[in-house]
């Protein structure tokens, strides 16, 4: 079955891409098929046969992506640390961000994130068709965002357009406009770190530019890769986390219900979302010639993390294949496993959470609307981009 | 009952604190840690495995 639905990736521009039909239409299929809890575990644990320097695939080779850019940070810092970064550097760079990111820190937001929720719902006015996935999924995580790092929020929509660039450009390495557009992103990030350095603020970016590794201040650069990671990884992966929700909530009256009728369910049922839609799969880069699990892997070559299938392995979860909200054991990896487990998921909980209970109390009935197309994303992070609502109830 | 997290599995997925905030905290780095050397006051059984339930990195053991 799953030969005529797909190969081995010999391409990353065409042949990893479920915005295709035939990946999009055959996506649990397809996760069923690599039933890949322990495998993902394996790989995800031995960061010195799997190496993080490009955690997002991509045609040219580290060497030659080095050769074309010999100011970009190699192993083991890479260049968004400290996603792109393996051991010993990697525990260092973490370390620096944790404290901002631990739950103590991060749940006082929700009142921020409520009233940009709400905010989002005010400005639809008042009518019964919407695109939740333009008007509503999409500006969360990039408000949030903005705010802890101090970047003037009006700049949301350039700095989506970013995460489209730099997730989405998968086969586009070398154009003209791509390169104008990394230069011009280049451009006001550097000028936003010199405008903290010259007057420091009270956000993320000054806490960077003052915190020391190895006994010295942060290099620029690196303060760069990580307000850069942050952005990245950041917004579309919550975007996708609350649009996939959401269009579950749609499809599925009963669960809606539910959750309208208890709100206090929304914390467990978020995780089942996770689990059955986890919108990111990684990727790791093989250190050297190897032979994994009879398979021939050659350095540098590229292997897939798909947390998405390691959530749908039997052998841990039962009944993988029915979304079921109130799931009580769930030991999902949508948030990776290991050494780089992701350092926003408290935040991204929390977006999600509060994205969802506001989106019900204002709109507790609502349903996709069959004459417009859902459309979901391509590359790495998976969700929908397009999700139109009818709206039947107003609370 | 008695729980315990072990600090060299934990990587602060922060579950268990979410879940049972009685027996677990966690540390300024998000790694979690049990309350009370570990003991389960009588009614939070059911709280303690939820906690080791999803734990997905199975770091959190329960001893009777
Ligand atoms: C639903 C939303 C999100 C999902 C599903 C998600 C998923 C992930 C996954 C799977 C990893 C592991 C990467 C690997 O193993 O190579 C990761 C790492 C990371 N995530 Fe997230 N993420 C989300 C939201 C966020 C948010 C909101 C932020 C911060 C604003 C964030 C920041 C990071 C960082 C900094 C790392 C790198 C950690 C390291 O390498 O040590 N993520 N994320």
């Amino acid at each position: 079955m799953s030969e005529t639905i797909y190969g081995p990736v010999t391409d990353w521009a065409t042949d990893f891409d479920h915005g295709s039909p035939a990946y999009n239409n055959n996506i649990h299929q397809i996760w069923d098929d690599l039933k890949a809890a322990d495998l993902v575990k394996e790989i995800a644990y031995d960061p010195t046969r799997f190496s993080s320097l490009t955690p997002v695939v991509q045609q040219l080779k580290p060497s030659e992506a080095l050769l074309e850019d010999p100011d970009a940070l190699g192993a083991p810092i890479g260049p968004v640390p400290p996603i792109s970064s393996d051991p010993p550097f990697h525990a260092d760079a973490r370390r620096l961000l944790l404290p901002a990111f631990s739950p103590k820190v991060i749940d006082p937001l929700r009142k921020e994130v409520e009233e940009i929720c709400n905010k989002l719902i005010d400005d639809m006015g008042d009518v019964d068709a919407i695109d939740a996935a333009v008007q509503y999924t999409q500006h969360i995580p990039v408000l949030v965002v903005a705010q802890m790092v101090g970047l003037p929020l009006s700049d949301a929509d350039r700095f989506r357009g970013w995460v489209d660039m730099v997730l989405g450009g998968i086969g586009a390495e070398r154009s003209e406009e791509r390169l104008a557009q990394f230069m011009a992103m280049d451009e006001y990030l550097t000028k936003h770190i010199e405008e903290h350095i010259a007057n420091p603020q009270d956000d993320l970016t000054s806490y960077l530019l003052d915190a020391e590794i190895f006994g010295e201040k942060l290099s620029p650069r690196h303060v760069f890769g990580t307000i850069l990671l942050l952005i990245i990884a950041g917004i579309d992966t919550t975007w996708s986390g609350i649009g996939s929700s959401l269009w579950h909530l749609a499809s599925n009256p009963v669960d809606r219900r539910r959750l309208v009728e208890n709100p206090g369910k929304i914390p467990m049922a978020v995780e089942e979302f996770l689990r059955a839609y986890a919108p990111v799969t990684m990727a790791r880069m093989v250190t050297d010639d190897m032979e994994f699990h009879g398979v021939q892997m050659k350095k540098e070559d590229r292997v897939l993390l798909p947390f998405p299938a390691a959530n749908r392995d039997e052998n841990q979860f039962a009944n993988p294949a029915v979304v079921d909200i109130e799931r009580e054991e769930n030991r999902h990896a949508a948030f990776g496993l290991g050494i780089h487990r992701c350092i926003g998921s408290n935040l991204a909980r929390l977006e999600m959470n509060v994205a969802i209970e506001v989106f019900l109390k204002r709109f507790p009935d609502f349903e996709l609307d069959t004459t417009e197309q859902v459309t979901w994303s391509t590359g790495q992070v998976r969700g929908p981009r397009n999700l139109p609502f009818k709206i039947k109830a107003r609370g | 009952m008695r729980v315990h997290v072990d600090s060299s599995k934990c990587q602060g997925h922060n579950r268990c604190y979410a879940l049972a905030p009685e027996l677990f905290d966690v540390d300024d780095l998000g790694n979690a840690f049990e309350l009370n050397d570990g003991i389960v006051p009588s009614g939070l059984e059911d709280k303690a495995r939820l906690a080791v339930a999803n734990c997905p990195e199975f770091a959190i053991t329960i001893e009777d």
